[in-house]
């Protein structure tokens, strides 16, 4: 019986279960509802609930426990020869087994005798099924196989029918318990408590399986490259290896990316932060309800544009705009139409990060802004400052904190952006200060150490989680810092 | 009440010339010059929206447009299946040269002489090399079409296609362009006889992958875009819902939900690219979930949309005023039905509010699908959320990096749908929000 087969009938189990429930609890009243001290339907959930959820407990127990088992009986069961070989050997064994196993399904009893004689070629034979296999087959393993399959149907038989009982035997215990004077409902309840206490968890089991998940493949990382080579390494080159071989390992220097990656904030930084906060201090204290209401909406759309659609205006507009327009100025001023600005260039990525962030810095900037006071703004134009006068002596040092942790907030954004540099940053991992040269990012090298086939034993590939664990660390760091900033400035007017 | 004339007491008697100079003119003109960058901040930030847009929009809205080319193509049998196996070797129809059917309609339509070798190839390039599957499904579907000419609408090629669109510079040496002078004469030729038209291109909406742009497009993409939402929505809003209600209502105060709270503003601002490696690192490497699946695709970007959404409904469920909340109970509700019964309720448009504008976000959401190996090369569609797929915005990436200026009409294209899609979903978003929102 499939897996979805089987949660389907526990819901048709559980759907029974509800109706048996409420019938059992209305006859218990002698259809008197005053009497009860739940309303029938808690009395059907309460049944529903007993029947369905223990039932589906042992139901994911069992698949997560069987392949286990089963794993480790075959893994026992194989020939001595293969064992004494060490642990890749028996795994790349195993591995072919499961491939020989999906296929044996699908090959018929002669042509399984033929292959366990030796008179047909497994592989060949598996093939022409559609069942690739990695390397020569041997006998052995289609006994294994066989074992195998055999394993696998016996649990998968015995799972349904023990899950089945249980939704059955949770049911009918429910219905007994189900009495005129049953608190039904603080048993559904204390239910339902507890799947809310379960869904606010995921939130904390996504820290533990970012941080958990990244701590342990830059670990595997970090044992075969040195942290300091890491860290302060000023080369980046990681040779992709030939699969197999030990020695080429290349160089994971982080600093020339960590350099571009910053560099590229700051320049958008420097572009969006004028922008946005002028934005901000027109919307808040000169804009008239109007065009405010026209203005704000506008200006974020910017912000819920996706990010590849910044990166494809970069890649087909900005850049060869730039280009273009560097080598008419040289031009004109020395006669040599040579570009200076490369289309992919920091500047480049840059700007268009710059356009995507004005958004956030003039949105969040506008509410820590209008938190300010009125009577802070009153004072001051009582006595005679002009507006500007009042924004840049009173209102700005007073949201000052606030706007600080608004620019952390989006800096840690800019740090974190990888769509707009994968396509206008370019790849060249270099350390230069020129605007107008090509640098590339964390999250470009992590983009590009992770796409296309990877293992997940090469320090190429693991490299992009050390990267990815500095890149968190960077932007948790801000984003806390932000929040501290924010939060003890709000507490100042409240 | 009678007038009465207030006696006027002259405050200052200094005569007017010396009066304090408190520079009004240069403050004046100091508030004036703030007032216009206030202005000009707002108009650079409005014209590069304008400019962006009008950027994608000039770009791609011709992609909507194919040139197609309908001849009456003749399934002559000796092209097709000269040896007539076909009733034995069922293979026999599917590596058929089909290219050649075309080429010879397409030859007789223009009078060209057969045995001109050049004269004959340049104008079989006017065809799309996607002419063989069109044919040959034409073929499989109902092999008695063989022998019978029946009129069939093709695909131009993606220079030629260029070309009747004018967007290639046809002053250019005629070397050095794709297109030559001669395709462009039958290109008239065939266009003043209506044979070779434009016409909707609906191929855009219904295509897979291809590395000819002309046969390119975005369906598969779009059904692996809506699996992931679907899965998005299903999984984020029932467990964002529970997650704001236990810590809104029930949650005690704590450390341990401060830590709860805390961690779930700082989620919401982790890189996107972190939930891939998550996504990798935990379903893919871990889990054993296939590569490339929607089904992957979409628990990461559940876990991304989630804070959001979180945020979202605890604002809302805080809205509600305490009010309805006592009088509730005052009826004798327990608390969980005050929650589910009255709060949530009242709460519920902001909560499909910040919903939408969670899943407009994941729409568009690129970085993580690119790690779990969503740039797959997928021509089919795909029938479950377990099959190798694509998404929208990866679809596009990948076009974006073809060199091909075909495909920058058809990424902008893309980029077009794309942003309809949001447009329409933030556009519910605010309907929602205009026609059910309450102010206690």
């Amino acid at each position: 019986m499939s897996t979805s087969l089987l949660l389907l009938i526990i819901l048709l189990i559980g759907f029974v279960a509800y109706f048996a429930g409420r019938a059992r609890s209305l006859a218990l009243s002698g259809h008197k509802l005053a009497t009860l001290h739940s309303l029938p339907g808690y009395h059907g959930s309460y049944v529903a609930i007993w029947a369905v959820l223990p039932a589906v407990l042992v139901l994911g127990a069992w698949l997560i426990a069987s392949p286990l088992y089963i794993d480790s009986a075959v893994r026992s069961a194989l020939p001595d020869t293969v064992q004494s070989q060490g642990e890749a050997t028996v795994q790349l064994a195993l591995g072919q087994v499961k491939a020989v196993a999906t296929g044996l399904d699908r090959l018929s009893a002669t042509e399984i005798e033929a292959v366990k004689d030796g008179s047909a070629n497994l592989r060949e034979a598996l093939a022409a099924k559609g069942v690739a296999l990695a390397g020569e087959g041997q006998p052995f393993m289609v006994e294994a196989a066989q074992q195998f399959n055999a394993m696998r149907g016996y649990s998968r038989w015995l799972m349904s029918a023990v899950v089945l009982l249980v939704a059955v035997v949770g049911g009918l215990y429910a219905m007994r318990n189900l009495t005129a004077r049953f608190r039904a409902r603080n048993q559904v309840e204390r239910v339902m408590l507890g799947s809310l206490v379960v869904a606010s968890s995921i939130a904390i089991l996504t820290t533990i399986g970012i941080i958990g998940s990244m701590l342990s493949e830059a670990g595997r990382f970090f044992s075969m490259v040195s942290p300091a080579e890491f860290f302060f390494g000023t080369v980046w080159d990681p040779r992709f290896a030939a699969a197999g071989s030990e020695d080429a390992s290349g160089q994971f220097g982080l600093l020339p990316l960590l350099g571009g990656t910053l560099y590229i904030a700051f320049v958008a930084m420097l572009f969006a932060v004028p922008i946005g906060l002028f934005a901000a201090i027109y919307m808040a204290e000169y804009a008239s309800p109007r065009l405010r209401s026209i203005a704000k909406p506008l200006l974020e759309v910017l912000a819920g544009i996706p990010t590849i659609v910044y990166g494809f205006f970069a890649l087909v507009t900005v850049g060869p705009f730039l280009r273009d327009i560097s080598a008419q100025l040289n031009g004109l001023l020395t006669g040599n139409y040579q570009n200076f600005i490369q289309a992919q260039s920091v500047l480049t990525a840059g700007i268009v990060m710059g356009i995507m962030l004005i958004p956030f810095v003039s949105s969040l900037s506008d509410d820590i802004i209008t938190q300010v006071p009125r009577a802070l703004r009153d004072g001051s134009l009582g006595l005679g400052a002009t507006r500007s006068e009042t924004v840049k002596r009173v209102i700005l040092p007073a949201a000052l904190p606030g706007i600080v942790g608004a620019l952390l907030l989006t800096a840690s954004r800019a740090v974190g952006e990888t769509m707009i540099v994968v396509l206008a940053a370019g790849v060249a991992a270099r350390m230069q200060l020129n605007p107008f040269e090509p640098m590339t990012t964390v999250t470009v090298k992590i983009v590009h150490q992770l796409t296309g086939d990877l293992e997940f034993t090469s320090p190429q590939t693991l490299v992009a989680f050390a990267l990815g664990i500095t890149l968190f660390v960077i932007t948790l760091g801000l984003n806390i810092y932000a929040l501290y900033i924010v939060r003890k400035y709000r507490e100042q007017y409240e | 009440m009678t007038d009465v004339a207030s006696p006027t007491v002259r405050v200052s008697t200094r005569p007017a010339e010396s009066r304090r100079d408190i520079g009004i003119k240069r403050r004046y003109a100091a508030e004036r010059r703030f007032r216009a960058y206030g202005i000009s901040a707002i108009v650079i930030g409005l014209f590069f929206l304008a400019v962006l847009l009008w950027s994608v929009v000039s770009k791609g809205y011709t992609a909507f447009q194919q040139t197609t080319i309908t001849l009456p193509i003749e399934f002559s049998e000796k092209v097709i299946d000269p040896k007539n196996e076909r009733a034995t070797d069922p293979k026999r129809l599917l590596t058929a040269n089909y290219p050649v059917l075309a080429r010879d309609a397409l030859v007789k339509q223009l009078g060209i002489d057969p045995k001109k070798r050049p004269l004959v190839k340049q104008a079989n390039d006017m065809i799309s090399d996607s002419v063989r599957t069109q044919l040959r499904d034409i073929v499989v579907a109902d092999p008695s079409v063989i022998g019978k000419t029946i009129p069939v609408t093709l695909l131009a090629d993606a220079n030629i296609d260029s070309a009747f669109k004018r967007q290639i510079d046809l002053s250019v040496e005629e070397s050095k362009r794709k297109v030559k002078d001669q395709q462009v004469a039958w290109m008239n030729e065939l266009a003043e006889a209506g044979v070779l038209k434009k016409s909707f291109n609906t191929g855009i909406f219904s295509f897979g992958a291809s590395s000819r742009p002309e046969a390119a497009g975005v369906g598969v993409a779009l059904v692996g875009s809506a699996y992931m939402m679907l899965i998005v929505l299903v999984l984020s809003l029932p467990i964002g819902v529970a997650a704001s209600i236990y810590l809104e209502e029930f949650a005690p105060k704590n450390r341990l939900t401060d830590l709860i709270e805390v961690n779930i503003n700082n989620l919401a601002a982790v890189p996107s690219i972190v939930y891939g490696l998550l996504g990798l690192a935990v379903f893919v490497n871990f889990a054993g979930m296939p590569r490339s699946a929607a089904l992957v695709g979409g628990f990461v970007l559940t876990l991304m949309t989630l804070p959001t959404i979180i945020i979202a409904t605890r604002a809302s469920l805080k809205a509600v005023p305490p009010s309805i909340r006592s009088a509730a109970l005052g009826l004798g509700a327990s608390k969980m039905q005050t929650i589910f019964h009255h709060v949530l309720p009242l709460a519920m448009p902001g909560i499909l509010t910040g919903t939408i504008i969670g899943l407009a976000h994941a729409l568009g959401e690129t970085a993580p699908l690119l790690l779990i190996g969503m740039v797959a090369f997928v021509v089919d569609y795909p029938g479950s959320p377990l099959e190798p797929s694509t998404a929208l915005p990866v679809q596009i990436y990948m076009w974006a990096n073809e060199a091909e200026r075909a495909f920058v009409e058809r990424t902008s294209g893309a980029i077009i749908i794309l942003l309809i899609f949001l447009v329409i979903m933030n556009l519910g978003a605010i309907l929602l929000r205009r026609r059910f929102e309450r102010r206690w």
